[in-house]
C-alpha cells in the first residue's frame, strides 16, 4: 500500500469526514449485534432441552433480546450503507469537478500533447475506480477485519478451546482464498489482452471494410480472425475455472471448520473436557463457522480491486499535479476594445526546444488588412493562431495589439478581441441558439437571428426539425460539415469583434454551401484585420500580405504580385495548382 | 435466447453432465444439517462418542467428494461456455464479413463490435451460470425447505410464509434498483461527453473565456449523476437489512415453536438446530436465484441482439463462384452503367436516378458534384458495394452481378475517402491485395503513388511499423500509400474516391501526372470536390441530387452545364476556370 496516496485520497474526503466516520461506527456496531445473535440463538435452543423439558417462559427475555438486536442492527447496516454511499460518491464528484477544472486551467500546450481518450478515461474511469476500489474497498476492508475480529471474539467468550480449533484453520482459508485469487488474476489479465486484441481486430477490419472487399481479404481475415479467438479460447477457459473454483473451495473449507467444530464441540458436550459446551453453545459456533470464510474471500477480492485503485488514484494526481496556465499578471490590463493595428517582432518560438521552428518573425497588419497564411499541409500555419491569441506564449519577441504587448493584456479580454472560425468546427451539444449565443449569452433572440442571417445560416437552420431549438447531437449528424461551419460563424458574426482569424476549410464541404461560407466570410473580414489560413486562390491573391509556410517556418513573406516575381516556393505552389498534367 | 442453443451441440455432453455434478454437492450439503442434528441427538444425548467421530468422519467425506464434484463441474462448464462464445464470435465474424455496407451502416461498426465481444461475453456467462448454478440454487432452495418439511412438516409452515416474503422483498428492490443503474450509466456518459467537448473544444471555450460556464456545465451534470447514484443506493442499501430481519425473525419463529414441537415429542433439540441451518441455507440459495434471475435477463437482451445480427441477409450475395469469360472486342466499354438508379433503404428516394454512361478502357474520367449528390454512390456500385435497384452496371460488357466477388474485385483498385491502413507493416499493406506482388510491382506503385519519399524517409524503408489506422503516418503520408496500395495489383479499373483531398496542390498534380503517364490501358475515376483536380480529365460528370446533370469535357460544360459553372466558380476565379 502506498501511505501517500491514501493519505491524500483521505485528505479529499475531509468534508464528508462525518459520513465515512459514521459508516465505520455503523459498521462496527451492525457487525456486533449481528455477531451477538447466533449466541442469543444458541441460548434459546439451550431452553428445549427434550420431550416435556422446554422452558418457554425462560426463553423469552432472550427471543425479545434477539429481536432487539435484530432490529437494531438492520438499521444500522442500512445507516452504514447510506454513509458509505454519500462519502464515496461525493468525493468522486468532488474528484471529478477538481479534475476537470484543472485541464480548464492547464496551458494547450498539454492538451495538445495528451490523448483526450486517456484524459477522458482519468475523469470519468479512473474516478470511478477510485471510488469503487479505494472508498467502498477500503469499507469493505474495514467491516471484513471487524467482523473476523468479532467472531474471534465471541468464540473466545463461549469457549476458547473451540476457537482454537477455528483458528487453526484459518491459515489454510487465507492460503486458499490467494492461491485461488493469484491465479485467476493472471488468467484474468491474460484473457483481458486477448479480448482487447480482439476487439481491435474486429474494429480494424469492420471500419476498414470497403478495403477488405476490394482486395477480396474476407477469407484471410476469418483466419486470423478464428486464431486469435481460438487463443481467446484457451485462456478464457483457465480464467474461468480458475475464478469458479473459489465459491467451492470456500464452501469446502467451511466445510472443514463445521465438521470440526461440530465432532470437537460434541466431544466437549460429552466428556466436559477440555471445556464445558451446551448444544446451544454448539448451534452458536456452527452458525459462525457457516460464514467464517466469507470475510477472507472478500478481503481478497476487496485487495485486488484496492490495488488498481492505487493506480487509477495515481493516475488521477498525475493529472492534479500539473502545472497550470501562468496566470494573467497582476497589473495586466483589460482590453475593452482596439483598432486591430498588430505589430509581430522578432518573435521566436517553438514547441520543443531541440526543434526551432518560427524564428525572427517581423509582421505589421494594419487595421483592416488582410494577412493570408499558406504553405503545405502540416507546415505549421496553425502556430502563428496559437501565438496571437496566446494559447501559447512565444520564446521571445513581442506581439503588440494597438501598440500594446499582448503579455499586458489579461487573456481573457485579449481573446475577446478576436473571432475565430477553424477549420475543425467545434459546437457542443446543445440547441443551434445556445451554440450562436456562446460567446454573448445576453444576446436576445433578435440577435442571434440576424446573426445566423449574417452567415447565411438562417435559411438551413428554419429547415431543420426545430429550427433554433434544434438539439444538435453529440456527432453533429444532423447537420453536414459545412453548416457546421456556417454556425461557427454566425458565433463570431453575434459577438462582433474588431479582429478575426479564419482557417478554410480544404474539402468535404458541398460545393453550394461552401460558396455560402466563402460570402459569409467575406463579409465578415469588411474592415477587420484579419488572420486566414488559406487554400482557396482567390482568397490569397486579395490578401494585402502573405506568410508562406513550409515546415514551421515562414519562408517566405509578400503580396502576390511580389512573390510571383520572386519565383520561389510561393511561385512553384501556385504554378503546380495550375500546371497541365502534362 | 434458445435459438441460440445449437451453438452448445458440441458440448451436450459438459451441459448434461455438468449440472448434474454440481447437483451431487448440493445434495452433501443438505445432508450436512442432518447430520448434525444426529451428531446432537445420537451423540451428545446418548454420549456416544464413537458415534460422534464416525459421524465427523461422513461429514468431511461427504465434502472432500462435494468439492471434487464441484471441481468437475467448473471445468464443464468453462469448457462449455467458453467454447459456446468461441464459436458464436466466429459464426458472427463470418457473417459480419459477408454483410454489404448496406447491413454495416445499418447497425454502425461500433455497435457490431459490442454485440460481438460484449453481447457474446454476457451470453458465455449466462451459459456458464446455467449449468453451474441454475440446477444447484433453485434445488438448494427447494432441497432446504423439503428436507425441513420432512423432519416437521407443521414446523415448516414457517418455511412457507419466510421464503415467499424474502422473495417479494428481493423482486421489489431488485426491480426497481436494477434499471437505475442504467440511467446512471446514462449520466456518466454526460459527463464524459462534457469532457470530450471540454478538450476538443479547448480552443473555443478560452477564446470566448467560457471556461467557468464549462466548469459550471460539469459540475451540474456531475451533481445529477451523483444525486441518482446517491438515492438509488438509498433503495438498494435496503435488501440486505430486510432480508436479515425477515430470515432471523423466521429464526426466532422455529426456536419458538420449535420449542413446542420437541415439547410434545414431535422433534428433538437436534432437529431444530437443523432448521436454523436449512433457514440460512434457503436464504443464500434464494440471492443467488435474484442475480440469476438478472443474469439471464441480460442475457436475452444479448441474445436478441446477437440473433439480429446472424438473422441479417447480406443484400448483396455472391450467385457464382465460377470464373466468368468477358466477351473480346475493342468496342466493349469496360465500364458501363445502364440507366441505374440505387436508393439505399429500397424506397422511391433515390441516393442515385437514371445514370447511362460508358467508359472505355483507359479514359480518365473525373465524378464532381457536391456532398450528398451520390459521388461516393456511383463509384460504389462498380465494385458491387451495393447492388443497383434498377437498370444494370457492366464491367467488360458482363453485368457486375454474374461475377464471383474475387473476380470482379481484382479488377478494381478501390481508394476509399479515408485513407486507412491496417496494423503491420508498410509492406503487409500494401500487399494486402496481392500477398505475391513482386518487389518491383511495389516499387512502381509506390512511385506512381508519389509514396516514394514516404517511404525512404522512414529508417525501416518498407518494414516501418504501421500502428492501428495508420496513425503513426499523417493524412497526407497515408493517403499516398492507400493510393500505392491500390496500385500494386495493377487493376484494369482505379478509383480514387476523393482520395487527395489531404494533398497539398503540388504533390496532387504530381499523382495525376504520374498516373497519366504510366497508366495507359488504366480507367481512372476521380471522384473530387476540387475542380482542378479533375478538369484535365477525358470526362467529366457531374452528378447533383443523385442525377447527372452534365457529362463531358472542361470546355463543354463550362459551356453548357450550369451546376459544373457554379462550382468552378465557386473555386477558381475567372480566369483559371477559362485557362486550358
Amino acid at each position: 500500500m502506498k501511505w501517500s496516496v491514501l493519505k491524500r485520497l483521505l485528505r479529499y474526503t475531509k468534508p464528508y469526514a462525518g459520513y465515512l466516520f459514521g459508516a465505520f461506527l455503523c459498521a462496527v456496531i451492525n457487525i456486533s449485534l449481528s455477531l451477538y445473535g447466533p449466541v442469543l440463538v444458541g441460548d434459546a435452543i439451550d431452553y428445549i432441552v427434550g420431550q416435556n423439558d422446554v422452558d418457554h417462559p425462560g426463553m423469552i427475555p432472550t427471543l425479545v433480546l434477539l429481536a432487539g438486536t435484530i432490529l437494531i442492527s438492520a438499521v444500522f447496516q442500512w445507516l452504514m450503507a447510506y454513509c458509505n454511499n454519500k462519502a464515496t460518491y461525493s468525493t468522486a464528484r468532488d474528484l471529478r469537478i477538481m479534475t476537470y477544472r484543472k485541464i480548464n486551467h492547464m496551458p494547450l500546450k498539454y492538451i495538445d500533447s495528451h490523448a483526450h481518450g486517456d484524459l477522458i478515461s482519468r475523469i470519468v474511469n479512473d474516478v470511478d475506480q477510485v471510488a469503487d476500489g479505494l472508498l467502498q474497498g477500503l469499507t469493505q476492508l474495514f467491516t471484513g477485519v471487524v467482523t473476523i475480529l468479532g467472531t474471534l471474539l465471541f468464540m473466545l467468550w463461549i469457549s476458547p478451546v473451540i476457537t482454537l480449533v477455528v483458528v487453526l484453520v484459518t491459515p489454510l482459508s487465507l492460503f486458499v482464498a490467494s492461491f485461488i485469487a493469484k491465479l485467476s488474476h493472471r488468467m484474468f489479465v491474460e484473457q483481458q489482452a486477448t479480448q482487447g486484441e480482439l476487439s481491435g481486430y474486429i474494429e480494424e477490419m469492420i471500419s476498414g471494410q470497403k478495403i477488405v472487399k476490394t482486395f477480396h481479404y474476407e477469407g484471410r481475415a476469418q483466419d486470423s480472425f478464428q486464431k486469435i479467438n481460438a487463443r481467446l479460447y484457451a485462456c478464457g477457459v483457465k480464467a474461468q475455472f480458475y475464478s469458479s473454483l473459489s465459491n467451492p473451495s470456500t464452501r469446502f473449507v467451511n466445510g472443514i471448520v463445521y465438521t470440526a467444530v461440530a465432532v470437537i464441540g460434541s466431544l466437549c458436550a460429552i466428556t466436559g473436557y477440555p471445556a464445558q459446551l451446551s448444544v446451544g453453545n454448539i448451534s452458536a459456533f456452527l452458525q459462525y463457522a457457516n460464514q467464517y470464510t466469507k470475510p477472507f474471500n472478500e478481503i481478497t477480492a476487496v485487495i485486488t480491486q484496492v490495488q488498481t485503485a492505487f493506480v487509477s488514484a495515481e493516475r488521477l494526481f498525475k493529472v492534479l499535479d500539473e502545472e497550470e496556465e501562468q496566470p494573467d499578471s497582476p497589473d495586466a490590463f483589460n482590453m475593452e476594445s482596439c483598432e486591430g493595428n498588430v505589430e509581430i517582432k522578432d518573435l521566436y518560438f517553438s514547441y520543443h526546444p531541440e526543434t526551432r521552428l518560427i524564428e525572427g518573425l517581423n509582421l505589421s497588419a494594419k487595421k483592416g488588412q488582410k494577412i493570408a497564411i499558406v504553405g503545405p499541409t502540416g507546415c505549421g500555419k496553425t502556430t502563428i493562431i496559437n501565438l496571437l491569441m496566446r494559447f501559447y506564449d512565444a520564446n521571445s519577441g513581442s506581439i503588440r495589439v494597438d501598440g500594446h504587448n499582448i503579455q499586458d493584456i489579461t487573456r481573457g479580454s485579449l481573446r475577446s478581441m478576436y473571432g475565430m472560425v477553424l477549420q475543425d468546427t467545434w459546437l457542443f451539444s446543445g440547441t443551434v441558439r445556445d451554440n450562436i449565443a456562446y460567446g454573448r449569452e445576453d444576446a436576445t433572440d433578435e440577435e442571434v437571428i440576424a446573426a445566423a442571417r449574417a452567415a447565411h445560416a438562417h435559411s438551413f437552420i428554419m429547415r431543420l426539425p426545430n429550427g433554433y431549438d434544434t438539439v444538435i447531437s453529440e456527432d453533429g449528424g444532423n447537420i453536414s460539415q459545412g453548416q457546421r461551419q456556417l454556425l461557427c460563424i454566425a458565433r463570431v458574426m453575434l459577438v462582433d469583434p474588431p479582429m478575426l482569424i479564419l482557417d478554410e476549410a480544404t474539402s468535404s464541404i458541398d460545393t453550394r454551401t461552401e460558396a455560402r461560407i466563402q460570402q459569409a466570410f467575406t463579409k465578415m473580414m469588411e474592415g477587420r484585420t484579419s488572420f486566414i489560413v488559406a487554400h482557396r486562390l482567390s482568397t490569397i491573391k486579395e490578401a494585402d500580405m502573405i506568410l508562406v509556410m513550409d515546415q514551421g517556418h515562414v519562408i517566405e513573406q509578400g503580396t502576390h504580385e511580389t512573390l510571383l516575381e520572386k519565383g520561389g516556393f510561393y511561385a512553384n505552389l501556385y504554378n503546380s495548382q495550375f500546371a497541365n498534367a502534362e | 435466447m434458445f435459438r441460440l442453443a445449437r451453438f452448445l451441440s458440441a458440448y451436450k455432453k459438459h451441459v448434461i453432465l455438468g449440472p448434474i455434478f454440481k447437483l451431487t454437492e448440493a445434495i452433501f450439503e443438505l445432508i450436512v444439517p442432518m447430520v448434525t442434528a444426529s451428531i446432537i441427538d445420537d451423540g451428545v444425548k446418548k454420549g456416544d462418542l464413537d458415534y460422534v467421530w464416525r459421524m465427523g468422519g461422513i461429514m468431511l467425506l461427504l465434502g472432500v467428494v462435494g468439492l471434487g464434484c464441484a471441481f468437475v463441474c467448473q471445468k464443464f462448464a468453462s469448457i462449455a461456455s467458453q467454447g459456446f462464445g468461441t464459436v458464436v464470435r466466429n459464426e458472427m465474424y463470418q457473417h459480419i464479413n459477408s454483410f454489404s455496407h448496406a447491413e454495416i451502416d445499418r447497425f454502425g461498426t461500433p455497435s457490431l463490435i459490442t454485440r460481438i465481444t460484449n453481447d457474446v461475453n454476457q451470453l458465455q456467462y449466462a451459459v456458464a451460470m446455467l449449468i453451474r448454478l441454475v440446477v444447484r440454487a433453485p434445488f438448494l432452495a427447494i432441497g432446504a425447505i423439503v428436507a425441513a418439511m420432512m423432519i416437521d412438516w407443521q414446523l415448516g409452515l414457517v418455511f412457507l410464509v419466510a421464503t415467499p416474503l424474502i422473495a417479494l422483498v428481493l423482486y421489489v428492490i431488485m426491480s426497481r434498483s436494477v434499471p437505475f443503474f442504467r440511467v446512471i450509466q446514462k449520466k456518466l456518459d454526460r459527463i464524459s461527453l462534457i469532457s470530450r467537448e471540454g478538450l476538443s473544444g479547448v480552443r473555443v471555450i478560452r477564446a470566448f473565456s467560457r471556461q467557468e460556464n464549462e466548469e459550471e456545465r460539469f459540475q451540474e451534470a456531475s451533481d445529477d449523476q451523483t444525486d441518482t447514484a446517491v438515492r438509488v443506493g438509498k433503495l438498494s442499501a435496503l435488501l440486505n437489512p430486510l432480508t436479515y430481519l425477515i430470515v432471523n425473525f423466521a429464526i426466532i419463529a422455529i426456536v419458538w415453536f420449535g420449542g413446542y414441537r420437541v415439547e410434545s415429542g414431535a422433534m428433538t433439540q437436534g432437529e431444530v438446530i437443523a432448521f436454523v441451518n436449512y433457514m440460512t441455507q434457503t436464504f443464500l440459495a434464494l440471492i443467488v436465484v435474484a442475480n440469476l434471475v438478472v443474469t439471464f435477463t441480460k442475457a436475452a437482451a444479448s441474445a436478441a441482439r446477437v440473433n439480429e445480427v446472424l438473422d441479417t441477409k447480406t443484400s448483396v450475395p455472391e450467385y457464382t463462384s465460377k470464373p466468368v469469360i468477358p466477351p473480346q472486342g475493342n468496342d466493349i466499354p469496360r465500364v458501363e452503367f445502364r440507366n441505374v438508379s440505387f436508393s439505399y433503404d429500397q424506397s422511391e428516394k433515390y441516393a442515385l436516378e437514371g445514370v447511362s454512361v460508358s467508359v472505355m478502357p483507359g479514359e480518365t474520367i473525373g465524378v464532381i458534384g457536391g456532398t450528398g449528390s451520390g459521388k461516393s454512390t456511383f463509384v460504389g456500385l462498380i465494385p458491387r458495394f451495393y447492388d443497383v435497384s434498377k437498370g444494370s452496371v457492366l464491367v467488360d460488357g458482363v453485368d457486375v452481378k454474374e461475377y464471383p466477388f474475387e473476380q470482379l474485385r481484382s479488377k478494381v483498385g478501390m481508394v476509399p475517402q479515408e485513407a486507412v491502413l491496417f496494423t503491420g507493416t508498410i509492406e503487409s499493406n500494401l500487399k494486402w491485395g496481392c500477398p505475391n506482388a513482386l518487389p518491383e510491382q511495389i516499387e512502381k506503385a509506390l512511385e506512381i503513388a508519389q509514396a516514394k519519399e514516404v517511404v525512404e524517409k522512414k529508417e525501416q524503408k518498407l518494414q516501418t511499423p504501421v500502428n492501428q489506422g495508420g496513425k503513426n503516418f499523417s493524412g497526407g503520408q497515408r493517403q499516398r500509400l492507400t493510393i500505392a496500395r491500390a496500385l500494386v495489383g495493377e487493376p484494369q479499373i482505379l478509383i480514387l474516391d476523393d482520395s487527395s483531398s489531404a494533398l497539398d496542390f503540388a504533390t496532387d498534380a504530381a499523382l495525376r501526372k504520374a498516373l497519366r503517364q504510366n497508366t495507359k490501358d488504366m480507367t481512372v475515376f476521380m471522384v473530387s470536390q476540387r475542380a482542378s483536380t479533375i478538369r484535365n480529365a477525358d470526362k467529366i460528370i457531374v452528378l447533383d441530387d443523385g442525377k447527372v446533370a452534365g457529362i463531358g469535357t472542361h470546355e463543354e460544360l463550362m459551356e453548357h452545364c450550369e451546376v459544373y459553372q457554379e462550382i468552378c466558380l465557386s473555386q477558381l476565379s475567372r480566369e483559371e476556370a477559362a485557362r486550358k
